[in-house]
């Protein structure tokens, strides 16, 4: 964090790359130019110069960032690729002053006890899935703790499960031995824990003779990318070449589907084109685009935690426009390729009334829905 | 009384902090003037909760700092005497475009971004004057200090180009002004008295806008630049003076700066011209060359050779390279006066900045723009200073203290002035004048609730 004097708070982190709306989570939330990225830089600073003093709404200034990305995307600097870095190194430090807050802590807490940041036993991370222990198969399927844990990330795995068996996949899961990927542990500033849980899923899946790995979650991908010596796989990308190869045939769909880009899909990983390419293999589904698409998306507010604490919470949350930026298009699904996103649309949907006119779905439940041969 | 309160009461309690870190953020901007924090942080969301806002400041006698995006680096929205900063950017709706009368009424948070890609996407053949400063900077911010854009040379200060306006006034009535007062369109504030005058270059001291009419103007579908070098600054009045009488150019912008080495020693003028067709572009082209033939033919000047990217940063709008000389010396921050002064001073007002920034052991930056037909232009003294350098930050500010000395000893305006400078000017300005900004100001705000410091005139 040397550098992070060098922020000089003009304010192009906040858009995306036509200006036209608030692109940063936290800041679109709440508005107060605190919450902006440069706002949060020099809160920083100001914390580490004894300047401010730390306080349960500066934790909540810090720790509302969603990590998404979108100000290292547009930020005009030399040090934008280290934006992120700085708001993880801020995150750090509070925890390793022992300052953590309750809700930062018990996710934390929840991760090193069971592995997943809800507190809920190990055993029932896959025992409510059909789906055979990795033996030696070509793909491992990661899971992640969405998936394992939360109905609408289970009906995702559920259905991509569905998918794999139907296509003749030769795949496998780690049941009870899968563990955290880690990736919001990294983000939240945890990096002794996720280096920790790195090692630990590292040596499960290394014992086990795992070469390729399938992560549902893009969160988990980005985590796994980062663990080395696999190959790794979006459940997009996966689908995309059962597509193309043949091997599942999509039937017909006459329904106009918006995308909205997961961010550590999209901006972390460069992964724009295949999920609309499954989309687009669909006859008769029509994809439109929402205004901020691709390396400008809006995040959906879920990062770095905020899936299961929610500091960006209420009417005026990402999540809530969003699904009213979906509605717009006139599309009548959302599809998603992220568990995290999944839920966080699927809560704003019910929250702004729009249930009956916009369903949120992942790519496998949509190409499933319209029947596979 | 509980203003916090109070003030929960008019916008909810999402909206108002008076948390530290708030107060924090909104007692500084990214220059090097004065901080102070206020008492409360305040995001009314409409004319009415501004209103309200008002008659509670005013009934209590409590300091009004109305603010956009806070980037004007002079501290004209740091709460020097503390009180109620009002953040006017949840109010950033664009109400209306009229197309055929060419112009919008937007609300005071809508950002210069924004604006653009509105227009852009609605109103492909419609745009504002847009100036560099970054996306994040309010439309009406920058018109209620002058501010100049990228059609400055055509059609003038920013400030020129308001069609009407609506205040929520220092008394908390609801004021509006040109043809909005007495009808549904909002396409001048003339033929009327010229009542704007009394906001716009006050610094909000007169009163909070919460709507604005503003002209727009055609936007050509292609745009393109040259870049005039010349090592003889003497002589940029004139080019200046050639091209601008050529009225084929949209845009006329002077540079000069030690870094990188290919421009030292050099001032490049940069003129942007459009056009609707390639043909309409070309005629430009030769016609603007021609104008500074004369010139070319003497080895005096000539015109750069453009690789693409140089050319594509070079027509970026806004220019992010003004915001990126923040980062020059990797510290974060940059100052400068702004000074408004005749063409001719040009060469004069170069040399005084080199003097300056050497006397300072400092490096510096000049961009001017040319505003009116060579009418007065832009002139920036512009010093980088390291955030984390105390040392650094101090140079920077005296040597902009003497920028803004130079600038008056030019015969020129400091623009946006930090309150020493306001101060310099008012010591010089006629004394009638000065008297009557006075008794406006007291006639409009009795109680001196808005941004006090800012334009005080002193008994």
């Amino acid at each position: 964090m040397m550098d992070i004097h060098r922020c000089f708070r003009c304010g192009y982190c906040k858009f995306p790359d036509d200006f036209s709306k608030y692109n940063c989570p936290p800041y679109a939330r709440f508005r107060f130019e605190s919450f902006s990225p440069g706002g949060r830089l020099w809160l920083t600073r100001a914390f580490l110069n004894g300047e401010v003093d730390f306080s349960k709404h500066l934790s909540e200034i810090i720790f509302s960032c969603t990590a998404c990305k979108n100000c290292a995307e547009n930020c005009r600097m030399g040090f934008k690729d280290e934006i992120v870095d700085w708001i993880v190194s801020a995150r750090r430090e509070i925890l390793e002053r022992g300052l953590a807050p309750p809700f930062v802590r018990d996710f934390l807490e929840n991760i090193r006890k069971y592995g997943n940041p809800w507190g809920l036993p190990r055993k029932q991370r896959a025992d409510w899935l059909r789906a055979k222990k990795y033996d030696g198969d070509d793909y491992l399927l990661f899971l992640g703790c969405e998936c394992s844990y939360e109905d609408r990330g289970r009906s995702m795995a559920k259905n991509f499960v569905e998918i794999l068996e139907r296509a003749g996949v030769s795949f496998g899961i780690l049941g009870e031995n899968e563990c955290c990927d880690g990736n919001e542990v990294f983000m939240l500033g945890e990096l002794g824990l996720f280096q920790e849980l790195a090692e630990r899923n590292k040596k499960t899946m290394s014992e086990l003779g795992v070469q390729k790995v399938i992560a549902i979650s893009p969160h988990a991908y980005n985590a796994i990318k980062s663990y080395e010596g696999f190959e790794v796989f979006h459940y997009s990308q996966i689908l995309r070449d059962l597509i193309q190869s043949g091997k599942i045939k999509p039937g017909e769909l006459r329904k106009t589907v918006t995308y909205h880009d997961p961010c550590f899909l999209g901006r972390y990983n460069g992964i724009y084109e295949e999920p609309r390419e499954v989309l687009n293999s669909v006859p008769g589904l029509r994809l439109v685009e929402m205004e901020r698409n691709r390396k400008n998306s809006f995040c959906c507010g879920g990062g770095s935690g905020n899936f299961v604490f929610d500091l960006l919470r209420g009417s005026y949350s990402p999540a809530r426009e969003r699904v009213r930026e979906a509605a717009e298009t006139g599309a009548e699904i959302i599809a998603v390729a992220c568990p995290a996103c999944k839920a966080m649309l699927d809560d704003a949907a019910k929250d702004e009334g729009l249930k009956d006119r916009v369903a949120v779905m992942d790519l496998s439940e949509i190409i499933l829905r319209c029947g596979i041969s | 009384m509980d203003i916090y309160k109070a003030l929960v009461d008019i916008v909810g309690e999402e909206f108002v902090s008076r948390n530290e870190e708030e107060l924090y953020i909104y007692s500084r901007d990214s220059g090097l003037t004065e901080r102070e924090k206020p008492d409360f942080v305040v995001m009314p969301g409409s004319a009415e909760e501004v209103q309200k806002i008002v008659l509670l400041a005013n009934k209590y006698k409590i300091p009004l700092i109305p603010v956009g995006a806070s980037l004007t680096l002079s501290g004209l929205a740091v709460p020097i005497r503390k009180g109620i900063v009002v953040d006017l950017r949840r109010m950033d709706r664009i109400i209306e475009v009229n197309r055929l009368g060419r112009y919008a009424v937007i609300e005071p948070g809508v950002t210069q971004g924004k604006l653009k890609a509105f227009l852009e996407r609605n109103y492909p053949d419609l745009c504002h004057s847009m100036p560099d400063a970054p996306p994040s900077a309010t439309v009406v911010g920058n018109i209620l200090i002058h501010g100049q854009g990228n059609l400055s040379q055509l059609y003038g200060f920013n400030s020129t180009m308001v069609t009407g306006l609506e205040i929520v006034l220092p008394t908390g009535k609801i004021c509006r002004i040109g043809s909005c007062s007495l009808s549904p369109y909002w396409f001048a504030v003339e033929p009327l008295p010229y009542l704007a005058g009394i906001f716009l270059g006050w610094f909000g001291t007169t009163g909070i806008i919460t709507k604005l009419g503003l002209r727009l103007y055609p936007r050509k579908r292609l745009r393109d630049i040259e870049v005039f070098v010349l090592d003889d600054p003497e002589k940029v009045a004139d080019v200046v003076y050639r091209i601008t009488h050529t009225e084929m150019a949209e845009d006329v912008i002077t540079m000069e700066q030690p870094y990188p080495m290919m421009f030292r020693d050099v001032v490049l003028v940069q003129i942007y011209f459009n056009g609707d067709s390639e043909e309409e572009i070309e005629f430009k082209r030769k016609m603007l060359w021609n104008s500074v033939m004369n010139y070319i033919r003497s080895r005096d000047g000539g015109f750069m050779f453009l690789t693409p990217d140089v050319q594509e940063d070079f027509l970026e709008k806004p220019a992010s390279s003004v915001t990126r000389f923040a980062d020059v010396m990797k510290g974060g921050g940059f100052v400068y006066c702004g000074a408004i002064i005749p063409v001719e001073k040009f060469a004069e007002a170069l040399r005084k900045l080199k003097e300056i920034a050497k006397r300072h052991e400092i490096t510096y930056g000049h961009v001017g723009r040319i505003v009116g037909r060579g009418h007065c232009m832009m002139f920036s003294f512009s010093f980088p200073f390291n955030r984390a350098d105390r040392a650094s930050m101090e140079r920077a500010k005296e040597a902009l203290h003497e920028s803004y000395l130079a600038t008056l000893e030019l015969g020129g305006i400091p623009w946006k002035p930090e309150l020493f400078a306001q101060k310099m000017i008012l010591e010089r300005m006629d004394k009638n004048a000065a008297e009557l900004m006075k008794q406006i100001r007291g006639l409009l705000d009795p109680n001196g609730i808005m941004n006090p410091g800012n334009w005080e005139v002193e008994p």
